[in-house]
């Protein structure tokens, strides 16, 4: 790749821009103080449905499970007409051919873990060889993890290589590089692990692996949508953002949505460039969108579990 | 009327003590939040209201309580089910009587309070005395009524075959106007000994009680979200009460019968428990039974295969 070649080209990331913590979750918690009229929530609501990354990420996980899930995105909740379907379908690799399968032509992606999530800890030919298994059962999307341990140790030049590597293993699908930014401990890390990524060829940066707390946070995705601005205004090449992780209500998605507008603009308010990796998400938007035709409050118990 | 502070009165001696005490104390006064999931939030509207006694007292600065703080509160009671309805029968009575022991405590500040709502010392001491008395009689039920209320069925096939009680989940009540101690014990106690947990709505003209009663509950060991108390007006929340479809049942305890006609349809989109305790005299017999109990239970039937004995035979 020309980038790796000229070392000039390469970007200095201990240059990457300090986070004044104090002002970040300051101008954060603003975002949630924005009076949200009934009409444009219904709207939101379809928005961050559609925005959803439906996900499975559990050793217990059968076919079948993932085969009801997959009904579960292609039929949200058959009682509501004119709702989106959600954007993808996120699995392990070894359940991406059942996910495509049952998807079949509902447009809906599938998106596959790999790189030996959650933790990362695996020597890169291992990694390579489980983003290529993903990539050829069928999976439209690669969620990737970044080696945390070669970051806090400064290897940057490792990280880079590694992301570097993976992207290109991915041929045509789309990357999405999880930073797992709860092990990453400040925003300063954050940043740079974001701008590494860009970097090094990420479609998408994604917040966390859902597996650790704390999970996605508004001040960390504000942290990354400044980074994929910075890194736009730069290069002109847009990069998605893909919150996961402890996003369970609408209100809070709602939340990120304006957040995304407000920073970002409205070129990235669609599933191409912004996602929500969620499991309970899609049934409290259901759950609101019911509200919102009949005006009574929801209950779980008439929502399918998957 | 203004209170003045004289300064002399507040002067420091070399010791750095306070030379006089004579002068007239600030009140302290106590604000009046709502109680839900184990915490003590002001209604999210920001809205309060000034209930006022017959004398024409303020008694104070009371939580006008919002839909969106009801349905805060239905998310806690329906967290708080499964940890309640399966605690063991008896340690929800020993959390019951654990309740008729910290009122006790506090008798003093409820009479206090029912004095300042229109009652006389006596009728709010014997209110009172009945509100904890009556809090012991349900802890008592709390893992009898089960066996009093169970069937062994008999059937036609070689089935045991039985049905028990078992709480109905989250019950909504709109707690007795007049009656604001009792009334609130005695409605709120059969429901959450048998095992469901519930939003009440306090008396809209004498809440003084049901706050300080959530004080209470919040120091007897009972969990967070059982018991939800909200301040505010029946005429803007009763609806609410009952539309909720994560609500299991509703219990409405005035004489009004366009409330009640709306209570009746609308607790048809989920098929609701409701019950009216509108004609009911806390202070007697008539208003504590174990039949109370009942009123938020369902019957669950067991059919389990077991060996006709009688009927086997010689091989058996």
């Amino acid at each position: 790749m020309a980038i790796a070649k000229s070392s000039q080209m390469i970007h200095d990331f201990s240059l990457s821009p300090r986070i004044d913590q104090v002002g970040v979750e300051e101008r954060a918690s603003r975002f949630t103080k924005r009076s949200i009229k009934n009409e444009s929530k219904e709207n939101g609501l379809k928005l961050v449905l559609n925005m959803i990354d439906l996900t499975t990420l559990e050793g217990k996980d059968t076919d079948g499970k993932v085969k009801q899930l997959c009904y579960k995105a292609m039929h949200p909740h058959d009682a509501l007409a004119d709702i989106p379907t959600v954007a993808a379908i996120c699995v392990y690799p070894s359940m991406v051919k059942v996910a495509k399968k049952a998807l079949g032509d509902s447009g809906i992606k599938v998106a596959s873990v790999a790189t030996a999530f959650p933790s990362g800890q695996a020597p890169k030919d291992i990694k390579i060889r489980d983003t290529k298994y993903a990539v050829n059962e069928g999976a439209d999307e690669v969620d990737m993890v970044i080696s945390r341990g070669k970051f806090h140790s400064g290897e940057y030049n490792f990280v880079f290589d590694e992301i570097a590597a993976i992207k290109e293993a991915c041929g045509a699908a789309r990357l999405k590089v999880i930073l797992e930014t709860g092990e990453l401990g400040t925003y300063d890390k954050v940043r740079r692990a974001s701008d590494i990524a860009m970097h090094a060829g990420a479609d998408f940066i994604k917040t966390s692996t859902g597996k650790i707390q704390p999970a996605a946070t508004m001040p960390v995705t504000l942290v990354m949508l400044e980074a994929i601005w910075d890194f736009y205004y730069k290069t002109g090449k847009m990069i998605g953002m893909k919150p996961a992780g402890g996003i369970s209500k609408s209100k809070l998605a709602l939340h990120y949505l304006v957040m995304v507008k407000e920073v970002l603009g409205e070129d990235w308010l669609n599933n191409e460039w912004f996602r929500f990796g969620a499991s309970s998400l899609a049934n409290d938007v259901l759950m609101q969108l019911v509200k919102l035709k009949t005006g009574q409050y929801q209950s779980a118990n008439y929502f399918s579990v998957d | 009327m203004q209170k003045v502070i004289k300064k002399s009165s507040l002067s420091i001696s070399e010791n750095g003590l306070e030379k006089k005490t004579s002068a007239k104390r600030l009140e302290v006064l106590k604000t009046y939040k709502i109680y839900i999931g184990g915490q003590f939030p002001r209604t999210e509207s920001g809205r309060y209201y000034q209930p006022v006694n017959a004398t024409g007292k303020t008694l104070a600065n009371v939580c006008l309580s919002s839909r969106k703080d009801f349905r805060d509160a239905v998310v806690s009671a329906r967290g708080a089910v499964s940890g309640w309805s399966g605690r063991a029968a008896f340690n929800r009575s020993q959390i019951l009587y654990r309740m008729a022991e910290m009122l006790e405590g506090r008798k003093a500040q409820f009479i206090d309070e029912l004095v300042q709502q229109d009652s006389t010392k006596a009728k709010a001491e014997k209110e009172v005395n009945l509100a904890i008395d009556r809090l012991i009689y349900y802890a008592g039920w709390c893992d009898k009524f089960q066996q009093i209320f169970s069937a062994v069925n008999p059937v036609a096939s070689s089935h045991f075959n039985f049905s028990v009680p078992e709480a109905t989940g989250v019950v909504s009540i709109i707690a007795p106007q007049n009656d604001s101690l009792l009334g609130l014990v005695s409605v709120i106690a059969p429901v959450i000994a048998g095992g469901n947990t519930c939003i009440v709505l306090a008396s809209e003209t004498k809440p003084l009680c049901s706050v300080t009663f959530a004080e209470v509950l919040n120091s007897s060991d009972l969990p967070g979200g059982v018991v939800n108390i909200l301040t505010g007006k029946p005429a803007e929340l009763a609806s609410w009460f009952v539309d909720h479809m994560d609500v299991n049942a509703t219990i409405y305890c005035e004489n009004i019968s366009d409330t009640q006609k709306m209570i009746r349809e609308k607790s048809a989109s989920n098929l609701k428990r409701i019950t009216f305790y509108d004609k009911i005299n806390w202070y007697t017999d008539e208003g504590q039974s174990p039949y109370f109990i009942m009123d938020t239970q369902e019957i669950k039937t067991t059919w389990h295969p077991v060996e006709n004995i009688a009927g086997a035979g010689g091989g058996y």
